[in-house]
């Protein structure tokens, strides 16, 4: 697992750096979180009070809005994040039988990042690639008609 | 010369980006003039990457065109349009292609999807002048006079639905457009905002004419990166042309738009759970009423219409709404862009007049499925909607006669099973995403669903099956009646469905395995 990154006082700036551009936009939570995770790659836990501070808010409130949506991650990701299309287009051209493949060989499940922090496997419900399925989304590139060796070779020449 | 090369998601996801580099990389080597142009695609995903030379006879076609073969398809005449590699004449002249009624995806894969100037030559525009001069309440009048109902699942009549926020009193009324697509099987909104955004933001701009709104939202899913970008360049290029701001084309007339991305939740692209998140909070659905229409973004009066019908507007407005209710069967009037999705041969959008038979599109137009084998199963409208076995494949594409056989159009996905498939598993599976989408608000979802996994797995374990049969029947009811929304409410359609249809697939193991 990688470190869970110690959270210092340049980190809480860069977080405040980035509450104050957000803070005054109609409804401010969602494009706020998503610039915290674009920015740390996770949604640390110390943002939920600076956050609830910032949009008058309960901590609850911010801790509860984080935890409902799948995007966020509560702590860092591997050096690359590879999505696996489980949804039912997908299916159809086998993609359970490809992630399964992918899965063994990197010695994973859905979810976990290999020992090395080079990379995670996330789940995720259609692309809208879905005539060309079974679909990935390696970091940001999309695959099509994915097989498992292929995926395999990708995150192995991953750095 | 003029090469098109799509930036389409789903042809980069084919290595259409290899093929424009390539293509380049060759001319120069070669010293010839191209201009490689990144259009959009034409929705027929099986070709790509497509290539389209502009030649003086018109646009011909070059699929699966790949990076290493740009060399010799080179040498063989291929930026002169001559026939070599995957050489397939005309594009418009691709049966699949022709046989459509291109309203809302006419500019698709056609035009550069950033070029105003493409735009505009190519029709755009001209509903947003035509609105601009009829004004609000004929804008009202006309999306009423086309019949055009809501494309992102309920179809509610979208002028009805405009009508009541036009009358509705505010200091601010809000537009909002549903691109949050989650059904697995769907891309038509992806489509057009990679491929045509301004004719989204030109729809938006007439609704919020129509009804008096100044602002606007694109609630965008955060799994179409593409998109997003799409998006945010085209309204800043419509921001500098006059067509959004505080002067909408010379008018009094303002309006601004914004994209949200979404973060993750299925249940989101439910309208009063999107209006939730887009305040910020959980994305949890709201009772009805109050209608978002009367009380909906921060509580204000709120047009929220999926990406389709507000692509759809330019048209109507253009062409006039008996243009597009002129075509149809029934009371499904225009045009649908099907989606034939999952193991199918000819994958891609379809926008056809309603009233085609289930069967012309999967087997005639879909070309069968793509491993050769029988097909099986068409799930049609997402993960919500049932499981139909080809003996139901002559009905017709349309509203009513989908409800009537417990099925539902949605937002136009057909997802194509062959033989090879268990629908027991598949009905494990609606019932999985239901639990792991649920917004929690309600107990027969949020609870239901995590029993029907339970009751499921003992089922495929062979326990007491036709016991856990009946119990999902029943669960099955108390979901139908006791949900607040169609994401507990509908979840039975694919379960029951698949229990209907195909119950030899949900026999005993032992049994099953005697039978194979
Ligand atoms: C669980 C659930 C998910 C939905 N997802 C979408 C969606 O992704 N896109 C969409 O346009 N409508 C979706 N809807 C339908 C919306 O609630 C709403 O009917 C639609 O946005 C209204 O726009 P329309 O009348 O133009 O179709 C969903 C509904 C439910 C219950
Ligand atoms: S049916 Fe499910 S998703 Fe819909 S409101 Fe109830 S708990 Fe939420
Ligand atoms: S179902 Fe996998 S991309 Fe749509």
């Amino acid at each position: 697992m990688p470190d869970t990154t110690r959270f210092d006082e340049r980190m809480t700036q860069r977080l405040r750096n980035i509450i104050v551009q957000f803070q005054h936009i109609e409804g401010a939570m969602l494009p706020l979180l998503h610039e915290i995770q674009s920015a740390f790659g996770y949604v640390p836990r110390e943002a939920e009070p600076e956050i609830a501070l910032a949009l008058n808010l309960t901590r609850a409130e911010v801790h509860g809005v984080i935890s409902f949506y799948h995007d966020y991650r509560r702590e860092p990701a591997g050096r690359h994040v590879l999505k696996l299309c489980r949804a039912e287009a997908c299916q159809s051209m086998g993609s359970e039988a490809q992630a399964k493949a992918v899965l063994d060989h990197l010695g994973l499940n859905w979810g976990e990042t290999s020992a090395d922090g080079r990379i995670t496997i996330e789940a995720v419900y259609c692309l809208g690639l879905c005539a060309t399925a079974p679909s990935a989304l390696f970091d940001d590139q999309p695959i099509g008609r994915i097989n498992a060796s292929r995926l395999v070779a990708l995150a192995e020449a991953a750095a | 010369m003029d090469i098109f090369v799509p930036q389409d998601m789903a042809a980069v996801a084919v290595g259409a980006n290899q093929v424009a580099d390539a293509i380049i990389a060759e001319a120069r080597r070669r010293n010839i003039m191209v201009r490689v142009i990144r259009n959009g695609s034409r929705g027929m995903f099986w070709l790509e990457p497509l290539v389209e030379i502009a030649t003086p006879a018109g646009r011909v076609g070059y699929a699966d065109v790949r990076a290493e073969d740009v060399p010799s398809l080179f040498d063989a005449g291929f930026a002169e349009g001559k026939p070599c590699g995957n050489h397939l004449g005309l594009v418009e002249n691709i049966p699949y292609f022709a046989k459509q009624t291109r309203f809302v995806f006419k500019r698709a894969g056609l035009i550069d999807p950033l070029s105003l100037d493409d735009y505009r030559a190519h029709g755009g525009w001209r509903g947003l002048e035509n609105a601009l001069s009829a004004g609000p309440s004929a804008i009202v009048a006309a999306v009423k006079a086309s019949g055009l109902r809501g494309r992102g699942g309920a179809g509610f009549p979208t002028g009805i639905k405009w009508e009541t926020v036009a009358r509705a009193e505010a200091a601010q009324k809000y537009i909002v457009c549903n691109a949050d697509e989650g059904d697995s099987g769907t891309f038509a909104d992806r489509l057009i905002m990679e491929a045509d955004p301004f004719a989204l933001i030109e729809g938006m701009v007439i609704a919020g004419i129509g009804v008096g709104a100044t602002r606007g939202y694109i609630y965008l899913r955060s799994e179409y990166p593409f998109a997003i970008t799409m998006m945010n360049r085209a309204i800043a290029l419509a921001r500098t042309a006059g067509m959004l701001g505080s002067s909408i084309n010379g008018s009094h007339h303002a309006f601004e738009l914004e994209v949200r991305v979404g973060a993750g939740a299925y249940v989101c692209g439910e309208e009063t759970a999107l209006l939730d998140s887009l305040e910020g909070k959980r994305g949890q659905v709201r009772a009805k009423p109050p209608l978002p229409a009367i009380k909906g973004l921060f509580g204000q009066p709120t047009v929220i219409n999926n990406t389709i019908s507000l692509a759809s507007v330019p048209f109507i407005l253009a062409e006039g709404a008996s243009a597009f209710a002129d075509v149809g069967y029934g009371r499904s009037r225009g045009t649908m862009p099907v989606q034939l999705a999952g193991n199918i041969r000819h994958g891609g959008l379809f926008e056809a007049a309603f009233g085609l038979t289930l069967g012309a599109l999967v087997d005639e137009i879909g070309g069968g499925t793509q491993t050769g084998r029988p097909v099986r199963a068409v799930q049609a409208g997402g993960p919500l909607g049932a499981y139909f076995p080809p003996s139901m494949f002559d009905t017709p594409y349309d509203y009513e006669a989908f409800a009537k056989c417990d099925g539902l159009i949605g937002h136009g996905g057909l997802v194509v099973f062959d033989d090879s498939v268990d629908m027991a598993r598949m009905a494990r599976f609606a019932m999985a995403f239901c639990a792991h989408e649920s917004c929690g608000k309600c107990t027969p979802c949020r609870i239901g669903a995590v029993r029907g996994v339970e009751t499921f797995d003992k089922l495929l374990a062979g326990i007491d099956v036709s016991q856990n049969l009946a119990l999902i029947e029943d669960l099955c009811e108390t979901m139908k009646f006791g949900s607040l929304c169609a994401l507990g409410g509908f979840t039975p359609y694919p379960v029951l469905s698949a229990m209907r249809h195909f119950p030899e697939d949900f026999v005993p193991a032992p049994l099953r395995h005697a039978a194979e």
